[in-house]
């Protein structure tokens, strides 16, 4: 889902040469030294961290004590106002970020591990087992995810935070399975990969040491969209009443919002908390990837075009001269 | 021929596996969810209803491998089982009056988001660096990631309810019939510019930046250089050149898009009680209507599995290379 929301260029670094080591030249450090955008994107991805892991010491007030009289536009006491049930929203902004974040890291953790084990293995091994587990792939990533996992939801019925992420994280790892076995396809018949196997070394070694290293942008920007889509997965089934309506998260906050009327009543502040969280964080992840883009994909980054530019400049300069 | 037959392969092992998908998860699930239903509807239902349900959702004695085989058949049959909600009315019937909403409102939002995002691309592409290109790329990754429900309100809020320019809710003006006339498709319109506009914006940036990605690796093509060095006009070189080669990358974007789409579709529709599909499977979801609901999944996931197989047909039209590499 996730995958058309970010720079989506996967396709764009599979050919062309490139250097068998970039990865320890163009590590996470290394993107974010020379790139604004990751390092814009960093900064809020870390704030918004840092507000997950403080969400009981800045939080004002209980996110769900309803003992604040309904419907305040924001106040000194009520910095975001409060909801229609008299609940402090910036409260339940600050713990609504701490559960998408956990949701959405939890999920991604189980897609990325799902990704590796169908994308990255079989790709290694070859074979029957790559095809097969292709082919299961992209019937994977044809099937529409949110349907799919709306009616997941709806059979559990009540879920709870852990039945959230296996949820998104069972229905969305394909895209990234996809990217991560064609990267590795091209990788695992590769010369130093070769060597690696003939003096000894094990499967697992092989693929964590030699073929990770070598894809660790594109691993990087496939945790990245990862995460937003699962973020943006919970928020929908939040959204649709398929959530943990008991917890307070960016999705619940739209829900309670939509559904107690904020767009009839005028309540601006109790909509936006919670949809502009999921956009901003959103956002800082798709600064960090496409400064990734630009540092590992050459043809992306701005210098070349300009001394291109440069040297088209001078290359016909030089027929001006030697026409006159 | 061989590409063809290869995606028309791929095209039913797909949809039989969304229809197994929805034969397995009502019993994968802990506890059968459909035991939870019966109980709910026993007294609304007529007993013949309700044993077709329970045999529907494996609330029986009977082996798997058989039920199994209950289930295709009843599927190859056209026979999608009766909706709880609207009982007794059979879910097809309500699929067929609501799809076409869908179709109409996903399929122009994509073709509007893919057309437009795609030439602003090239235009980002053409002036990459300069500050409209930092503009466009920055802004659009902003309108990427919010989510759709939340545009949505957002526009209802201001353009619906604040600012009253457009309808807050349905497909058309309830006092008109709905016909084939111009001034009923004009309130077809109307009604569905709010949902296109919440489908098209956070699809945007998906096509721009496709697009101008893939101009900026076929600029620095070789071909291009030396378009450029025998003096060909920037336009020429733009679109005639570049834009040719780099758009088709974005074609095969399109699988990708459309799943996004259907996502986004569902969210919409509920927020503009817009009749869709999307709209329904709200409403089945929310009455834990399992059969309407099923249904619902089934024709979403084989309506994107059709449109998957004919922009895979449209790509081996448009690129020679991929239908040659199906017959070697």
């Amino acid at each position: 889902m996730a995958e058309m929301r970010i720079a989506g260029t996967q396709d764009a670094k599979h050919d062309g040469p490139r250097p068998i080591r970039n990865a320890s030249r163009f590590g996470w450090i290394g993107v974010l030294k020379k790139n604004r955008k990751a390092q814009v994107g960093f900064i809020i991805f870390m704030g918004f961290i840092l507000v997950a892991v403080l969400a009981p010491e800045i939080a004002r007030y209980s996110p769900s004590n309803t003992n604040f009289p309904p419907l305040e536009p924001p106040s000194a006491q009520h910095w975001f106002g409060t909801t229609g049930l008299g609940q402090d929203v910036y409260s339940q902004f600050i713990w609504g970020t701490r559960s998408s974040l956990i949701v959405g890291f939890g999920a991604t953790l189980i897609s990325t591990l799902l990704a590796v084990a169908v994308g990255m293995y079989p790709a290694y091994w070859g074979g029957w087992l790559d095809r097969v587990m292709a082919t299961f792939t992209n019937i994977f990533l044809v099937i529409p995810g949110l349907p799919l996992m709306i009616v997941a939801a709806a059979y559990v019925h009540h879920s709870n935070t852990l039945t959230m992420m296996a949820i998104i994280g069972l229905t969305g790892w394909a895209g990234r399975a996809r990217v991560l076995r064609s990267q590795t396809l091209s990788l695992a018949r590769r010369e130093f990969v070769w060597a690696a196997r003939l003096t000894g070394a094990s499967d697992w070694r092989v693929l964590v040491h030699e073929i990770l290293p070598n894809m660790l942008s594109l691993f990087m920007a496939s945790l990245l969209y990862g995460i937003l889509g699962a973020i943006l997965a919970e928020a929908g089934l939040e959204f649709l009443g398929l959530g943990n309506l008991s917890g307070v998260s960016w999705g619940s906050l739209l829900y309670w919002a939509n559904n107690g009327g904020a767009v009839l009543d005028g309540a601006w502040w109790w909509l936006l908390p919670g949809g502009l969280g999921i956009a901003v964080f959103g956002t800082s992840l798709a600064l960090m990837n496409f400064g990734l883009d630009e540092v590992t994909n050459p043809r992306l980054r701005q210098m070349s075009m300009v001394s291109r530019d440069r040297l088209m400049r001078a290359w016909r300069a030089l027929k001006g001269e030697s026409s006159l | 021929m061989r590409y063809i037959v290869d995606r028309l392969g791929f095209l039913f092992i797909s949809a039989w596996a969304a229809v197994t998908i929805n034969f397995i998860l009502p019993r994968l699930m802990p506890g059968n969810p459909a035991l939870l239903m019966v109980s709910r509807y026993q007294g609304s239902l007529s007993p013949r209803a309700l044993q077709a349900i329970k045999l529907e959702f494996g609330v029986t004695s009977q082996s798997l491998i058989t039920q199994y085989g209950h289930y295709l058949s009843n599927l190859l049959h056209g026979n999608l089982g009766i909706s709880l909600t609207y009982y007794p009315v059979p879910v097809s019937q309500i699929i067929a009056s609501s799809l076409p909403w869908t179709l109409g409102l996903a399929g122009t939002a994509t073709i509007i988001a893919a057309v437009l995002g795609t030439m602003i691309g090239i235009w980002a592409a053409w002036r990459r660096s300069h500050w409209d290109d930092t503009l466009l790329t920055t802004s659009t990754t902003f309108t990427g990631a919010i989510p759709h429900q939340f545009l949505g309100l957002l526009l209802l809020f201001g353009l619906g309810y604040g600012l009253h320019w457009f309808p807050v809710a349905h497909a058309y003006t309830s006092s008109m019939t709905p016909s084939w006339s111009l001034p009923f498709m004009e309130t077809v319109a109307y009604h569905a510019f709010l949902p296109a506009i919440t489908i098209v914006v956070p699809g945007l940036g998906g096509w721009l930046l496709h697009m101008r990605n893939n101009m900026i690796q076929t600029l620095g093509d070789d071909y291009i250089v030396f378009a450029r060095a025998k003096g060909v006009s920037p336009r020429n070189l733009m679109f005639r050149h570049a834009a040719r080669n780099a758009l088709l990358p974005s074609v095969t974007n399109f699988a990708m898009a459309v799943g996004f789409v259907v996502g986004g579709v569902v969210l919409v529709e509920e927020i503009f009680s817009y009749p869709g599909v999307g709209y329904q499977l709200f409403t089945a979801v929310s009455n834990e209507d399992y059969p309407l609901m099923q249904g619902l999944f089934l024709i979403i996931s084989l309506s994107v599995l059709v449109v998957n197989f004919l922009v895979d047909l449209l790509y081996a039209w448009l690129d020679p290379r991929v239908r040659r590499e199906g017959e070697t």
